[in-house]
């Protein structure tokens, strides 16, 4: 892992035009000036509840929807592209060198093609080999990676279990030789059991082929365990974002403390009801003034209310977006 | 504790244009007035299949093994689930003595039809009541779940509720009926965690102030030890593993058990490699002979594991667990 960014964004915004607004159409700000760094190489955590803006973060930095507001780069060292403006042959470039693994491996395989079809389709599409010779090598060269091997290639999808289609639809992701991956909680689906097997699989890519991840999850457990960074969305804003330990030793924002008390307990003995939190996330065509989290955090005041904190760089590394932070840590033992 | 429902050697198999399939092999369980079962396994486990069961809810294709017995304790009686024909006899179970919540709540509400009119409804159903009494009882109810503002919820549609509201309103509906075992299918799956804490509570609160039992499946081991009385495990359609929630927990005996232990992603211990249950769970259309486990069990002895299949051991008079490597009557 090196230092240099693989994708930098700053204030980057993606607004949805809606059409229920009381006054004609209402904008709905799904990610909202948002500023981050992913380095290259990194395994980089994206956490908060549905509605959060982590998906819409995720798809418009693959230009799957677009920017309205702020700037993203991306440098992978042979190109850099602002992807505010990317179109034409540097969009479809782009496209070979950023690539999408969803979550569901169920509804994101084809069932009428065979597996080594599904896996050779992007390369085909993308016209990235000259002949059906040299696809089949590439996919399979990628399919043994991915633990598949030449007797699941001329099977059907309907033929495999969850974990083995999500191999199938990371190999398809990595056919095309991404630098860039962008998993949307692409374990939610899978058992526990396999789960986990998926996850190392993911590691060892990142660490044989150099790939960068941006990991969207909802389970702070598996992001704990995979991610060198981690980023916490609430609202469409980013309220805090440091590397794994430092968040999960001693988490700054009340929101990112409440997403930890709220994972249920392995141990039946702590049936505690520590600081969960009340209510839910509010609607993003209806935000709250000021802080977006005042409307549930348990440390309100009135100028929570009002203003809306900014993301503060305090120098070790670990951002954060609420006004009460410093005197937060102060009072509660980490 | 007195029992509630027993359910007693069931099998369950499905035709299907590929033949018979086993969905559930031989579980027999009981679950007592006032205690949570969690119902935990993978996908294709058969948890789903046993616990619809207990409802006579599974498709017309199912088949019944020949000795399967579910003999619920009603106020009336006992009454022989698989029994049951009609659709009069059946009332007496779906959503009589029995409620059901899913993991979807927006695919269990009639998307047309508003909240009260379908509380109201199914009230109606089960009892003898008044339009008016029926709706007071389902503001109650809704009020009772957290609900704010219950009667202008009452008078809304599915859809104009969040997720957390909708599954809210779900158990609220099965409450109302009073039923005296629910059986939640995945209710916080799909939940936000912080959503998923205050149903949990909630559902705790429940148990606590309606005395009923519950079935608890989920995939989610968090989830039944913070719930959970006692934990049965099952694997491709057999109960290989049952006891005290704290006993399963934290003294697992069978090598499926303490694979999906040691699989979950801890938070006390960030260094500790993920190890997942080696290899896939095989397709009910080829199940394994002997142990169902066998094909990935770490601990596997040899030819005993792939012709005979294991029958429980009494680790103690609480704790069962059906594994080769706990021979009856041997040290477990």
């Amino acid at each position: 892992m090196t230092d240099a960014p693989l994708i930098v964004t700053s204030d980057l915004s993606v607004g949805f035009r809606t059409g229920s607004g009381l006054f004609g159409k209402a904008l709905l700000k799904a990610v909202d000036h948002v500023s981050l760094d992913i380095r290259k190489g990194s395994f980089f955590g994206l956490v908060g509840e549905s509605g959060s803006g982590k998906t819409t973060l995720g798809r418009a930095l693959l230009k799957a929807v677009p920017m309205t507001g702020g700037t993203a780069r991306f440098r992978d060292g042979e190109v850099d592209y602002d992807l505010t403006t990317l179109s034409g042959p540097s969009l479809k470039d782009y496209r070979k060198r950023a690539q999408l693994i969803f979550q569901d491996p169920y509804a994101a395989l084809s069932p009428r093609m065979t597996v080594r079809d599904i896996i050779a389709e992007p390369l085909e599409v993308m016209g990235l080999t000259k002949t059906r010779e040299e696809t089949d090598a590439r996919v399979r060269a990628i399919a043994a990676k991915c633990r598949l091997n030449l007797e699941h290639l001329r099977r059907f999808p309907h033929a495999f279990s969850g974990g083995q289609r999500q191999r199938i639809s990371i190999a398809r992701a990595l056919v095309s030789g991404p630098k860039f991956i962008v998993a949307d909680e692409s374990v939610a689906a899978l058992d526990v059991s396999i789960q986990a097997d998926v996850l190392n699989l993911l590691k060892e890519l990142q660490r044989d082929l150099q790939i960068t991840f941006l990991f969207i999850s909802h389970d702070l457990s598996v992001v704990a365990h995979t991610c060198d960074h981690v980023a916490v969305m609430y609202l469409g804003r980013l309220v805090e974002s440091a590397p794994t330990r430092r968040v999960f030793a001693a988490p700054r924002h009340p929101y990112t403390k409440a997403l930890f008390s709220a994972i249920p307990s392995l141990d039946p003995d702590d049936r505690g009801r520590g600081q969960k939190l009340t209510g839910e996330i509010p609607s993003p065509t209806n935000q709250p003034p000021g802080c977006k989290f005042h409307t549930r955090c348990p440390y309100t005041i009135a100028r929570c209310r009002t203003e809306e904190p900014a993301l503060e760089h305090p120098g070790d590394g670990h951002e954060v977006a609420c006004h009460r932070w410093r005197e937060l840590q102060e009072t509660t033992v980490a | 504790m007195t029992a509630l429902i027993e359910v007693s050697n069931l099998t369950i198999r499905f035709r299907t244009d590929e033949g018979l399939v086993t969905a559930v092999e031989d579980v027999s369980f009981t679950l007592g007035k006032g205690e949570v079962m969690g119902l935990v396994g993978e996908s294709g486990s058969g948890k789903s299949v046993t616990a619809k069961a207990l409802m006579s809810l599974n498709a017309r294709n199912a088949v019944y093994g020949e000795d399967s017995r579910i003999t619920l304790h009603a106020d009336t009686g006992p009454v022989e689930v698989l029994k049951l024909k009609t659709a009069r006899e059946l009332k007496i179970v779906r959503g009589g003595a029995i409620s059901m919540i899913f993991q979807e709540p927006m695919a269990s509400f009639a998307p047309a039809i508003t909240i009260g009119r379908q509380m109201v409804e199914q009230l109606q159903l089960h009892g003898d009541m008044s339009k008016a009494r029926a709706k007071e009882i389902s503001v109650e109810m809704l009020d009772r779940v957290g609900i704010s503002d219950p009667a202008r919820r009452f008078d809304q549609y599915a859809f104009e509720l969040s997720g957390g509201m909708r599954q809210r309103a779900m158990i609220a509906m099965a409450l109302s009926t009073r039923p005296k075992l629910l059986i939640a299918d995945e209710p916080t799956t799909a939940l936000d965690v912080t959503i998923q804490a205050q149903v949990i509570d909630l559902m705790k609160d429940l148990v606590n102030e309606f005395h009923m039992g519950i079935v608890f499946i989920t995939h989610d081991l968090g989830v039944i030890a913070q719930t959970a009385d006692k934990v049965s495990v099952m694997y491709l359609g057999r109960l290989i593993e049952e006891g005290p929630v704290r006993e399963v927990i934290r003294n697992p005996k069978h090598p499926y058990t303490r694979g999906l232990i040691a699989a979950l992603p801890k938070l006390d211990d960030l260094d500790a490699p993920l190890t997942p249950v080696a290899g896939d769970i095989p397709s009910p259309l080829e199940r394994p002979a002997g142990c169902v486990f066998h094909t990935r069990c770490p601990k596997i002895l040899g030819e005993v594991c792939r012709t005979a299949l294991p029958g429980d051991t009494q680790v103690n008079p609480t704790h069962r667990v059906a594994c080769h490597l706990y021979p009856p009557g041997g040290p477990a």
